[in-house]
């Protein structure tokens, strides 16, 4: 049936752009509007199926280095250096549809239902007409019941607290089905129970991902973390540093506890200067 | 039912406000004994709202219609302006400065050139209440759509969403509440530009009324006419109230 094939080259292109590495180059980055450089002589890895946290006091540039992998500074920044992106055949333009964002509200639009919200990736860019709305109603659904939240497809964002509400935007990612997620310090408005139930999830969830997460909390960072940056100093550079050998998420133990210490001596350091 | 909680009904306590000033008025012209052609009593207005019932009905009618076409013709521009303003950048510097300026002359002032333009009939009443309203529901709703969070701004762009998707499904649905205040004051203003073009030039509508019974020193008739218009307004108020509430319950 020409039906099926069709389908099937659709999901080998789809398999094969599930997993992207990127590697950062000596990347440097300025805004237009300012003199003043907040990145220079950068060198990241992103693997592929793994947690990148990076760390850095908040205003050290990581955010801005994270919006504009997003794509979001396109006219407002000067950058040079090396985005070596994993499968080659990419162009940056085409690396940006590949690329989810999830901030640190929630941004659940208060007039749509937690299943509208989590839907509504579906309504931007070039609306794919292959996927029926039926299909697409079905994975919003089970991707709710992943989250817990199946019970709440109905309700509006305000009737849900903030803890769920993050979790709907978790789904609203999941739905987005991107090889590259950008987090820019989604549990930070969380209690710390919810926050540790909510990394829990999110790691699960997202370890097949290349997962970008920022962060000016350490021990998150060395909970969730498969390799660990601290951006430093201005302009602001990336250091590696070597995590404890237990897989994440980490349960907290001594090596954690000291790592911890070790990065709060270094970020102190940096804040001074 | 406790008292309390009838109390908080507004069309209750419309009814006992109306009571008390109906219970002044009574007083005052029963104390200062005012003839009946500089204010007539409160019954006497009443009876000819029974009495001459059919011809307020007609022109009420009328002034009904042209404050409510004049309210969807000056919500549907202002709402146009508005979304030309931001989708087109370049136009609203040129808008803008027109916007002000015609702001500056007072609606009262073309109602006579309005008259000379779109005669006597309704269309002239219907573009002045459009026009009263023109600047409020312009303003409130290009706030609305400016204002918009940039966090959503920024997710819808990590979606790749368009210019217009942009604005369907984000910059709109949340100037939605700033449009439905601006309405709720359109609503309330819209009647004077109706009744101030009936005023200038007219055959019909209670404004007309108004201005006959009052050189003929039919003042109770007059009054009952008022009382027309501002019940007119007040419902129109609740009505648009409650809808808006109903169909825009989210902030932003």
């Amino acid at each position: 049936m020409p039906m099926s094939a069709k389908q099937n080259t659709a999901s080998d292109i789809e398999s094969a752009m599930s997993k992207i590495s990127i590697e950062i180059s000596d990347g440097y980055l300025r805004y237009k509007d300012s003199d003043e450089v907040i990145i220079k002589g950068l060198n990241l890895t992103l693997p592929s199926s793994s947690w990148t946290c990076i760390l850095g006091r908040s205003g050290c540039g990581k955010s801005s280095l994270l919006r504009y992998l997003a794509d979001l500074l396109e006219d407002q920044v000067d950058w040079s250096g090396g985005i070596n992106i994993q499968p080659l055949c990419e162009s940056k333009r085409e690396s940006k549809h590949q690329v989810a964002y999830m901030a640190q509200e929630d941004l659940l639009m208060p007039w749509l239902s937690v299943l509208d919200n989590v839907m509504i990736s579906t309504k931007f860019g070039a609306i794919n007409k292959a996927n029926s709305k039926q299909i697409q109603l079905d994975k919003a659904l089970s991707l709710l019941k992943k989250v817990g939240l199946a019970d709440k497809s109905d309700f509006l964002p305000e009737q849900l607290s903030g803890g769920m509400r993050q979790r709907v935007a978790l789904a609203r990612t999941l739905m987005q089905d991107k090889a590259i997620v950008l987090m820019d310090e989604p549990f930070s408005a969380l209690d710390a129970v919810t926050r540790y139930r909510l990394q829990n999830l999110a790691f699960q969830l997202l370890k097949d991902k290349t997962v970008v997460l920022i962060t000016h909390d350490p021990q998150e960072a060395i909970r969730l973390a498969n390799r660990l940056y601290i951006m430093q100093g201005r302009p602001a550079f990336a250091e590696s540093l070597l995590l404890p050998t237990s897989p994440a998420p980490r349960d907290f133990d001594a090596q954690c506890a000291a790592l911890q210490q070790a990065i709060m001596n270094r970020l102190e350091k940096d804040y001074v200067e | 039912m406790s008292n309390k909680e009838l109390l908080s009904y507004p069309l209750l306590r419309l009814v006992i406000s109306a009571a008390v000033i109906i219970g002044i008025w009574q007083a005052i012209v029963v104390i200062f004994a005012m003839p009946s052609f500089i204010l007539p009593s409160p019954f006497d207005v009443f009876e000819k709202l029974i009495q001459r019932y059919d011809v307020l009905l007609k022109h009420s009618w009328v002034t009904g219609q042209e404050i409510v076409l004049g309210l969807l013709l000056g919500v549907s521009m202002g709402l146009l302006f508005a979304l030309q303003m931001l989708m087109f950048k370049p136009i609203k510097h040129w808008l803008l400065p027109i916007l002000i300026a015609s702001q500056a002359i007072p609606v009262f002032a073309l109602a006579p050139i309005l008259m000379l333009w779109l005669g006597y009939g309704m269309a002239s009443k219907i573009v002045m209440a459009a026009l009263i309203i023109f600047f409020p529901i312009t303003t409130c709703c290009y706030d609305g759509l400016r204002n918009t969070p940039a966090g959503y701004l920024d997710l819808a762009k990590t979606m790749q969403a368009t210019k217009w998707q942009m604005l369907r499904h984000v910059q709109f649905p949340v100037a939605l509440p700033a449009l439905a205040s601006g309405i709720r004051v359109a609503v309330v203003i819209a009647p004077i530009g109706a009744v101030a073009g009936e005023w200038v030039g007219s055959s019909e509508g209670l404004g007309y009324l108004m201005l006959q019974t009052n050189a003929r020193m039919m003042i109770d008739e007059m009054f009952a006419a008022l009382f027309i218009l501002s019940a007119l307004s007040v419902s129109l108020y609740f009505i648009a109230d409650k809808l808006l509430e109903k169909l825009i319950p989210w902030k932003v």
